[in-house]
């Protein structure tokens, strides 16, 4: 399977990790993903709030680039430029008049035809569990994970096209697969506030300190996410969290893909393990006998 | 929250509320005031206006105080409200779309969300992405929040998480003249 692939800003930064774990999953499943050339930001949330047009004409963009490439597929592994560009995608649809208007502020033509999806969803969804499964060499047997979907993945609903909204499964079902536990737990679809524990950091440290509190309070040995956002504020942040709430936690995050690329045999050298900031060492020695770490 | 005075609503305002909820693509009269967008609300607990108060509001034609909440800034657009809404009502449609009209009138009812917005698409504007070393310099410089977050500095630097310099795509004049003709008609009124 081919797929135009749309990283965004932060897989070439804080979330460089998920691109490395991302890539070496794809090559183990044979997906092939090519990168869009010379892709722009998606104007996040920042865009959306200011201007209706901008933040359609900035996805649009780089969706036109897949297009005139002839990509029908556009995989977008984080969770906020993957609600950009899907709600880019059916504005137009919805109006041939705004395709005009689109296709003339960014001076391509985007005739909203490909497909776009999460990678999750390419991985969950496209890629069939019983190839995945085939992969498997190193389950991760007894493993309590958290699967965190947080906003953007599961709604709008009818953009995303989530499975549940409420209750996804898709990562679940993944983490089953490799042989993980995945935990019923409540905080799945809540908030973490995304950008806004930058400006209003009171407010976005209570809503990833509740969030932590929930899984752990489930027994969750570890939390899944498939957002380099959600990981940077529930990893980045533990320790600010504890600081202001009295807290332990000491939870290890993981971008779902890197779980998998364990599954499949690959060592936390091959990724980015040593890039996140709660050390997963002691849980990896515990549950593979220290052969990931 | 303050006390409303509901009788100086009227219907002064009804034609630009009218306006908003068409480009939000809202029904108003279909929220029966409920509260379950509220309830569900992550950052409720904060809001001075609910968002089933910022309803309440514009029914009644509120119009500045709904534009004047402090909500429609801390609304992080996360659908939980416009997902779980039995009149299906996109509230967080509505509450972007009062959020880019206080804009337009340069109600900023909280800096720092929108200092922080602003230098977002700043960098994107001059660089086509958004590079996040920069943005949290310019934004800790500039909101005098010198040292927020410089605790995880050391380990983003040394683990590679993070770069001096900004990535920039090649094309940026093609970034630029996107801004230019989605915000020449926006100047504040």
């Amino acid at each position: 399977m081919k797929y135009a692939y749309y990283p965004g800003c932060s897989l070439d930064a804080t979330g460089i990790e998920y691109d490395i774990a991302n890539k070496l999953v794809a090559r183990t499943l044979g997906i092939e993903l090519v990168e869009i050339p010379d892709w722009n930001c998606c104007g996040a949330t920042s865009a959306h709030t200011t201007n209706h047009l901008l933040a359609l004409a900035l996805p649009a963009r780089n969706l036109a680039i897949a297009e005139a490439h002839g990509f029908e597929q556009v995989a977008v592994p984080c969770a906020a430029c993957f609600a950009r560009c899907k709600k880019t995608a059916a504005a137009v649809q919805a109006s041939p008049d705004l395709q005009v208007q689109i296709s003339e502020v960014i001076g391509m033509t985007y005739a909203a035809k490909s497909e776009i999806l999460s990678y999750l969803d390419v991985i969950g969804k496209k890629t069939g569990l019983d190839h995945i499964k085939k992969h498997v060499v190193q389950p991760l047997t007894g493993l309590k994970i958290a699967a965190y979907y947080g906003c953007l993945l599961v709604r709008p609903v009818d953009i995303t096209q989530s499975d549940d909204p409420e209750n996804p499964m898709v990562m679940d079902r993944l983490l089953q697969v490799i042989g993980a536990e995945p935990i019923a737990w409540d905080y799945k679809t809540e908030c973490c506030g995304a950008s806004q524990v930058v400006p209003v950091p009171q407010l976005g440290k209570k809503l990833i300190h509740d969030i932590l509190k929930n899984a752990a309070s489930y027994g969750a040995d570890a939390i899944a996410t498939a957002c380099p956002l959600c990981m940077l504020n529930l990893d980045m942040r533990q320790k600010q969290i504890n600081a202001m709430f009295g807290t332990q936690f000491h939870i290890p995050v993981f971008h779902f893909t890197e779980l998998m690329a364990l599954s499949f045999g690959y060592s936390a050298q091959d990724f980015g393990l040593a890039k996140h900031f709660e050390s997963a060492e002691s849980l990896l020695e515990r549950m593979i006998g220290g052969k990931g770490a | 929250m303050d006390i409303i005075e509901l009788s100086a609503g009227g219907t002064q305002h009804q034609v630009e509320i009218a306006r908003l909820a068409s480009i939000a693509g809202v029904e108003l009269s279909s929220c029966y005031q409920c509260g379950k967008c509220s309830a569900g609300c992550p950052e409720g607990f904060a809001m001075d206006e609910s968002p089933r108060r910022i309803i309440r509001l514009l029914q009644l034609g509120l119009l500045s105080e709904a534009l004047q909440a402090r909500s429609i800034w801390l609304c992080a657009a996360c659908d939980t409200c416009s997902t779980r809404c039995p009149k299906g009502v996109d509230i967080a449609a509505l509450m972007e779309t009062l959020r880019q009209e206080a804009k337009r009138k340069a109600l900023i009812r909280d800096k720092n969300i929108h200092l922080f917005h602003e230098l977002f698409l700043t960098n994107v504007k001059w660089f086509g992405r958004s590079p996040e070393v920069i943005l949290s310099a310019m934004y800790n410089l500039m909101s005098g929040n010198l040292f927020q977050d410089m605790d995880a500095a050391a380990h983003l630097f040394k683990s590679g998480k993070a770069h001096f310099l900004p990535r920039r795509i090649k094309n940026t004049q093609a970034i630029r003249q996107i801004f230019q003709r989605c915000l020449e008609k926006e100047e504040p009124q």
